[in-house]
C-alpha cells in the first residue's frame, strides 16, 4: 500500500465534515454523561463505604470483580437484556467509570491526616459535619485524580461501543478499518485523543480551583 | 425477545456438547486465548522489566514511566488494532498480540520502576557500606525487595491482556471474543451472552489464579507490602 492510502488527509475530513461531528459529538455526550452519572451514584457509596467499614469491603470487592469483567464481555451481556444501543454503551461506561471513582473517594477520605479530623472533633464539630466540612474536602485532591482517570479511561472506552453499533468516534475507526483507510482511522483517533487530553486538563485545572489551599505544597 | 428468551438461549448454549468440542469449542478458544496472552504478557516484560528496574535502579526516567501510562490509557485498543490492520502487522492473531502487549508495558514498567526506585534508602546504603558493587547491589539487595511490586505488575499486565484479547474477534483474529462477536454478526444473542459470561469467568479465574501465585513468589516477610502494593 503506496501513495493513496495516506496517514492523514484534509480532503477526507473536509467531505466527511457531517460524519465527524457526528461521532464527535456522540462520543463527547456519552463520556460527559457517563461520567456524570457515576460521580452522583459513587459518592454516596464511597460516604456509605467509609462511614461502615462492614460495607467497604464488599464495596471495594465488588467492584475490583466487575473491573476484571472485560467491556466486550460486559456490553455482550447488557445489549440483549437492554434492546438499546446508547443505554447498553452508557451503562457499561457508567459501570467501569463507577469502580474507578468509588475506590478514590475512599482512598482520599482515608487519606485525610487523622490530626485534622481530632481538631475538628476537639472543636465539637458531629461526626457529619466533620465528614462534610473536613474530610471530604480534604478529599478532593484524591477524587480529582480518580475523576481524571475515570474519564479518560471513558474516552478511551466509549470506542468498543462499534460491537453494538454506537461507538463515537470508534465508529469511524472501524469504517475506517474495514474499506482500510489509514486517514479515516487516524483522524477519528487524533480526535479521540484530544478529547482525553482536553478532558484532563479541564479537571486538573477545575481541581486546582476548586483546592487554591493546596496550590503552594505542589 | 424478552430479557429471559436470552438467558434461555445462552444456557442451551452452554449446555450444546457441539459448542464445546472441536477447533471453535471453548475449550480450544480458551486455549488459544491464554496462549496468545501468554506470548503478550511474555513480549511486554522483555521489553518493560529490564527498562524499568534499570531506570528504577538509577532513578531516573520517572517522566518517561508517566507518560507511557497516561499516553496508554487515553489510547483506545481499537485504536491501535484498526491502525495494525493497515500495515504489515495484517489482520488476526498476530497484531493483537502486540497491541496488548504494548498496553501491558506501562503497569509493568511502572511497577518495576517503582518497586526498585523505592528501596530503604538506609538497606541501599548500608548494602554500599559492605563493600558492594552498584550492580551487586542491584542484584542482591533491590531486586529480591523489589519482588512483590514487580509480581503485582505482572498480575495488573496479565489480567488485562486477557481482557484485552477478545477484541482480536473484531480483526480476524481467534480467542474466546470470537463467540461473542459471531453471535453479534449473526443476531444470536443468546450466543453473545453466553460469550460474554464465558470470557469473564476465564478473566475471574485468571485473576484468582494469579493472586495466589503473587501471594507464593513473595516472600513472607514481604507480604503486607505486596497487598498494599496491589
Amino acid at each position: 500500500m503506496g501513495a493513496p492510502n495516506p496517514w492523514f488527509s484534509w480532503s477526507y475530513v473536509q467531505a466527511n465534515r457531517a460524519d465527524i461531528v457526528e461521532a464527535f459529538t456522540q462520543h463527547v455526550g456519552l463520556t460527559v454523561e457517563a461520567v456524570l452519572i457515576a460521580t452522583i451514584v459513587s459518592l454516596p457509596l464511597a460516604l456509605i463505604a467509609f462511614r461502615h467499614p462492614r460495607w467497604s469491603g464488599l464495596v471495594i470487592g465488588t467492584s475490583g470483580v466487575l473491573y476484571t469483567i472485560p467491556s466486550l464481555a460486559l456490553f455482550a451481556v447488557l445489549y440483549p437484556v437492554l434492546r438499546d444501543r446508547r443505554t447498553t454503551v452508557l451503562v457499561g461506561l457508567v459501570v467501569y467509570a463507577l469502580l474507578v471513582l468509588v475506590r478514590n473517594i475512599l482512598v482520599g477520605l482515608r487519606g485525610v491526616d487523622p490530626a485534622v479530623t481530632d481538631a475538628a472533633r476537639g472543636l465539637g464539630q458531629s461526626p457529619r459535619r466533620i465528614l462534610f466540612t473536613v474530610q471530604l474536602p480534604n478529599a478532593v485532591p484524591a477524587i480529582v485524580v480518580g475523576l481524571r482517570l475515570a474519564t479518560v479511561s471513558t474516552v478511551a472506552l466509549v470506542t468498543i461501543g462499534v460491537v453494538v453499533g454506537y461507538g463515537g468516534l470508534g465508529q469511524l475507526m472501524y469504517r475506517g478499518f474495514t474499506s482500510l483507510y489509514r486517514a479515516e482511522i487516524v483522524t477519528a483517533t487524533v480526535l479521540t485523543l484530544a478529547i482525553a487530553f482536553v478532558a484532563d486538563l479541564l479537571l486538573w485545572l477545575g481541581g486546582r480551583l476548586a483546592t487554591p489551599w493546596a496550590r503552594g505544597r505542589r | 425477545m424478552s430479557g429471559d428468551n436470552v438467558l434461555q438461549q445462552a444456557l442451551i448454549w452452554l449446555n450444546d456438547p457441539l459448542n464445546w468440542q472441536g477447533p471453535h469449542g471453548v475449550p480450544a478458544l480458551t486455549v488459544e486465548h491464554l496462549g496468545m496472552s501468554g506470548a503478550a504478557v511474555l513480549l511486554a516484560a522483555a521489553v518493560a522489566l529490564p527498562v524499568g528496574v534499570w531506570q528504577g535502579h538509577r532513578k531516573r526516567g520517572g517522566t518517561l514511566v508517566v507518560f507511557a501510562s497516561n499516553t496508554s490509557r487515553a489510547l483506545p485498543t481499537l485504536a491501535l488494532l484498526f491502525i495494525f490492520a493497515t500495515t504489515g502487522l495484517g489482520f488476526g492473531n498476530k497484531p493483537t498480540v502486540v497491541a496488548a502487549a504494548l498496553f501491558a508495558i506501562p503497569p509493568i514498567l511502572s511497577h518495576a520502576f517503582t518497586g526498585v526506585r523505592e528501596v530503604d534508602p538506609a538497606v541501599r546504603d548500608a548494602a554500599g557500606g559492605m563493600g558492594m558493587s552498584s550492580g551487586r547491589v542491584l542484584r542482591a539487595v533491590e531486586l529480591p525487595l523489589a519482588v512483590p511490586l514487580v509480581a503485582a505488575g505482572l498480575r495488573t499486565a496479565a489480567v488485562q491482556v486477557v481482557a484485552t484479547i477478545p477484541l482480536a474477534a473484531l480483526v480476524g483474529g481467534g480467542g474466546l471474543g470470537t463467540i461473542i462477536v459471531t453471535g453479534f454478526a449473526t443476531q444470536q444473542y443468546g450466543q453473545v451472552v453466553a460469550g460474554g459470561f464465558i470470557v469473564a469467568v476465564v478473566c475471574l479465574a485468571v485473576e484468582g489464579v494469579l493472586a495466589l501465585v503473587q501471594r507464593a513468589v513473595t516472600p513472607a516477610p514481604l507480604r503486607v507490602a505486596a497487598a498494599v502494593g496491589r
